[in-house]
């Protein structure tokens, strides 16, 4: 079956089982390798993408489901990888295996979408679902203050 | 070492003309650095430094392995080991670039495929930097010399007269320079200096050891382009699933694989034997174990087609074993002699009669699984007798000898390319997966991506063995340790322990504690064991500085001060000269003890603390590392626990090479560890394990992360040496103590969970 969606802002079209994950689809046959499987039960947030604007574990969401929505993977946050938080990510240097931090970027996009200054409490809300088996928890919320300063002295400047 | 190493360098043309410094050195003698045998990963991690390979034998590497300076000054630097998280894909070329004398933003990282030019490569036992500070100094080194002495030859002066700025040769006398880029085609051409002559710089000039770089993947990580094993994908390429037996050793006796053939995407179904194991304790790498290889035009359509699998297993001898019989077999064990000492100093039973005071415990901790987030994966491609494999395995040279001994390839006829792994903890020591990917790619004569679930990974690990241990201690009338008794009962057979199931000798407090005794007993086990991370002393750790905490209670002494007395007290000798961990020095564990005692504020703090909080303080040394560390713990009624601060105090020697990245490895060792102290264990039941994803084997997240850790490190004369592992073992016992200075509860039974005990 085919099924067709956007992808990064651009149509796609997935031929492929109704039951294949979203993961799946974008990992093996659209060749998107940053959204990662980690476990498969929505448990580690490793696979986590925007699904009409909304931050979703895509390994919890059928191509059926997806039909027709608007995905975001990591590869399309940002069109040349300057997002705040992809260049915090890079001032901070918080990837150790690095594994888990596509994730971690979109869970913590959706938040500054809607929480353009979040504060400890609501990063701790927003990501808990988002598990590194590295413990960079402490970069992590550093260099998502640090996004969400930066976001608001752009848009002062 | 008296060769032609002319014989062995090329210059080579590049594409659009010009010269390279060091392509391909392909010089086999020269690299008989390549010849120390990869640490044996089981043994590596729990040994001293003194018994690991040692640099000064062989010859050293050759510059031409690891560097590559074009034309235009761009300089590729090759980084050797396999980078699993640790971050020495930075670090370990950091280490060349300064000695070459070059600008890091010029630096570009390219990770090498196993070879034996680059020496080592290895990823375990924090064995990264004590291996390569030398070697890989030199390297850099032993480059600029070269780089030198064409320069001088250009210019008609002697090679003394010259010196470097960042990526280029200056003749200062006559106010002459020129760039690397220009010099590495003569360089290229020049012998190899003799070692001796080589000069290092001094530390106090260093630009780049001792400064924060970025790791070099770490744009690609956030723009999602870093390529992992499980990304790696090849033209024609199928991908594969591979069941195997819940227990151990199980063998197939019947399986629908006609019906899985005919299922939509399913191109081949077949069979696999394993190898025989025999005995009661398996041996580290027990080789290919039997199962079914479902390969496909997906994954997804290879892991449907597994969900309609229907097997009958023959189980085998292991099918019946479970932790709770393990439990009851262990506690039979303490009541009887034990099996073995594993040594013996002065008299500890007489002096435990005599002792005034006697404390006596038990303490157990469980099977661990690794659980790395990016699940095991393996791609490989056999083709005209060759085999070609794409892996994130922490101990490539280990696996390509295994896949050669299990599928009969000569070693020389496979080659291993190492992708960025998603973690590795020491489960990519073992290379079970890159032998079952090799077995089947061979099968199907096209490339093939093997990739497990979750649920494979958590039900086929090597995992960090579980353990009790049956302490008694005596005091004498002043509250000073006299005697120390341990029962280990542990998993093996004979005088044979399961991987990682040992415990050494000279683990402290032996040689601290005059009359000291180490016994054990042990069980058959029919389960994979390895090192995780800190092996041992992840574990041994918690046991034996809770114990002291238990005896400074009884002794009426402050945890510091009692801990104070016994590392001033005078090491005895050992017998055989001790080994092991017994090279701990005291003097070094005093110091980092004293230097987070200070930064904690432990006596002030301690006495301000409202009910319900409680400071904690321990301290190991593992890996040649000192570590000693401070949590400041509260628990309320309904067991509910918040770790407030930590503060860590280490000594790694004289540089912390990359400090960002170092912090960032001691945030995650005492997260890491908070994660083993509270939740996670495997258990069995009828030879399989119960546990089967992250919801049964939790790590802490980022809520229940301390939101402060604070972290010092003490610089001391020392070379340095590694930081994946030795900051974590102090962290269990920490908060342990910890909650019973705030509780008055001791838990000697891991995890905290099993007692009821949850985050905040």
């Amino acid at each position: 079956m085919a099924y067709k969606l956007t992808v990064n802002g651009r149509p796609a079209t997935v031929e492929a089982p109704a039951d294949m994950p979203l993961l799946w689809a974008l990992r093996d046959v659209l060749h998107l390798h940053g959204t990662k499987y980690g476990c498969g039960i929505g448990m580690c947030g490793a696979c986590t993408v925007h699904l009409n604007g909304e931050p979703a574990r895509s390994c919890q969401v059928t191509i059926a489901d997806a039909a027709n929505a608007s995905v975001v993977t990591i590869e399309g946050l940002s069109p040349d990888g300057t997002h705040p938080l992809q260049m915090a990510w890079q001032e901070v240097d918080v990837p150790q295996c690095g594994y888990c931090q596509a994730g971690q970027i979109m869970s913590a996009a959706a938040l500054l979408k809607k929480t353009p200054r979040p504060t400890d409490a609501q990063i701790d809300e927003a990501l808990d679902g988002n598990l590194c088996r590295c413990g960079t928890y402490l970069s992590i919320r550093r260099a998502i203050h640090k996004a969400a300063e930066a976001a608001a002295a752009g848009q002062k400047g | 070492m008296a060769m032609d190493r002319r014989a062995f360098l090329r210059a080579t043309t590049l594409v659009g003309g010009g010269m390279l410094l060091g392509l391909y050195g392909s010089a086999p003698s020269l690299t008989d650095a390549s010849a120390a045998p990869e640490p044996d990963p089981a043994a590596a991690p729990q040994q001293g430094g003194g018994q690991r390979p040692q640099q000064q034998g062989p010859p050293p590497l050759s510059p031409h392995a690891f560097i590559r300076i074009a034309p235009d000054g761009t300089v590729t630097i090759m980084a050797r080991s396999p980078e699993v998280g640790q971050g020495v894909k930075t670090m370990l070329p950091m280490l060349i670039a300064e000695e070459l004398d070059i600008d890091w933003k010029a630096v570009r990282i390219e990770q090498a495929d196993l070879d034996s030019k680059y020496g080592v490569q290895f990823a375990g036992g924090s064995f990264a930097t004590p291996s390569s500070w030398e070697p890989l100094r030199r390297v850099g080194a032993t480059a600029r010399h070269l780089l030198i002495a064409a320069a001088a030859q250009t210019w008609g002066v002697p090679e003394a007269e010259c010196t470097t700025e960042p990526g280029r040769v200056l003749h200062r006398a006559s106010n002459r320079s020129l760039g690397y880029g220009e010099l590495a085609a003569k360089a290229a051409e020049l012998p190899l200096p003799d070692p001796a002559q080589v000069r290092f710089k001094d530390p106090k000039d260093y630009t780049i050891i001792g400064h924060a770089k970025p790791g070099v993947d770490v744009r690609d990580i956030v723009t999602g382009k870093a390529v992992y094993g499980i990304d790696m994908e090849l033209p024609g390429m199928l991908h594969a699933v591979y069941h195997k037996c819940p227990v151990f050793g199980g063998k197939i006796v019947s399986a629908n694989l006609d019906e899985i053939k005919a299922l939509p995407g399913v191109r081949h179904v077949f069979t696999l034997e394993g190898a025989e194991v025999t005995g009661n304790v398996l041996p580290g790498d027990p080789g290919l174990e039997a199962g079914i290889a479902i390969v496909a035009d997906t994954w997804w359509a290879a892991h449907s087609a597994r969900q309609k699998l229907k097997v009958t297993w023959d189980e085998g001898r292991w099918a019946q074993q479970s932790s709770e019989e393990f439990a009851r077999r262990a506690r039979e064990l303490s009541g009887q002699a034990p099996a073995r000492t594993l040594i013996s100093m002065g008299d500890p039973d007489a002096a435990l009669k005599s002792a005034a005071k006697v404390v006596e415990a038990s303490y157990s901790y469980p099977f661990i699984a690794h659980a790395p987030l990016e699940p095991q994966n393996c791609t490989a491609h056999f083709h005209d007798g060759r085999m070609e494999i794409w892996t994130t395995s922490q101990t490539p040279g280990s696996g390509r000898g295994m896949v050669a001994r299990a599928l009969n390839i000569p070693e020389e006829n496979i080659t291993l390319h190492l992708l960025r792994a998603g973690g590795g903890f020491g489960r990519r020591l073992t290379n079970d997966y890159m032998v079952e990917a090799a077995a089947i790619a061979k099968t199907v004569g096209v490339p093939v991506k093997l990739l497990w679930t979750r649920e494979d990974d958590m039900a086929h690990d090597y995992y960090r063995p579980g353990g009790f241990q049956y302490l008694s201690a005596g005091l004498d009338a002043s509250g000073n340790l006299v005697a120390w008794r341990n029962h280990f009962i542990s998993y093996g057979e004979g005088e044979r322990f399961a991987s990682s199931a040992a415990m050494q000798p000279g683990e402290f407090p032996a040689r601290y504690v005059p009359n000291f005794a180490l016994h054990a007993s042990v069980m058959p086990l029919g389960l994979r064991t390895g090192a995780l991370r800190a092996p041992g002393s992840n574990a041994y750790a918690f046991v034996i500085q809770s114990f002291l905490d238990e005896l400074a209670h009884a002794a009426g002494k402050d945890p510091v001060a009692f801990r104070r007395e016994l590392l001033a007290a005078t090491p005895v000798a050992a017998p055989g000269g001790g080994g092991g961990r017994g090279g701990l020095n005291p003097a070094r564990m005093r110091a980092v003890l004293d230097l987070v005692v200070e930064k904690s504020g432990w006596d002030a703090r301690r006495k301000a603390l409202p009910k319900g909080t409680g400071l904690g303080v321990a301290f190991h040394y593992s890996h040649q590392g000192y570590f000693a560390q401070v949590a400041e713990v509260s628990v309320n009624a309904e067991k509910a626990v918040r770790v407030h601060k930590v503060w860590v105090a280490g000594d790694v020697g004289s540089h912390i090479i990359n400090p960002v990245a170092a912090e960032s490895m001691v945030h995650g060792s005492v997260i890491d560890g908070l994660s083993e102290l509270m939740a996670q264990e495997i258990t069995l039941e009828k030879g399989r394990v119960v546990q089967t994803n992250y919801h049964e084997h939790r790590m802490v997240s980022l809520a229940q992360a301390p939101p402060v850790i604070e972290v010092h490190f003490l610089k001391s004369d020392n070379p340095p040496t590694g930081l994946g592992e030795p900051a974590l073992p102090p962290i269990l016992p920490a908060v342990g103590n910890a909650l019973f200075a705030a509780t008055g509860q001791r838990v000697r039974d891991l995890p905290l969970a099993k007692h009821g005990y949850t985050w905040a």
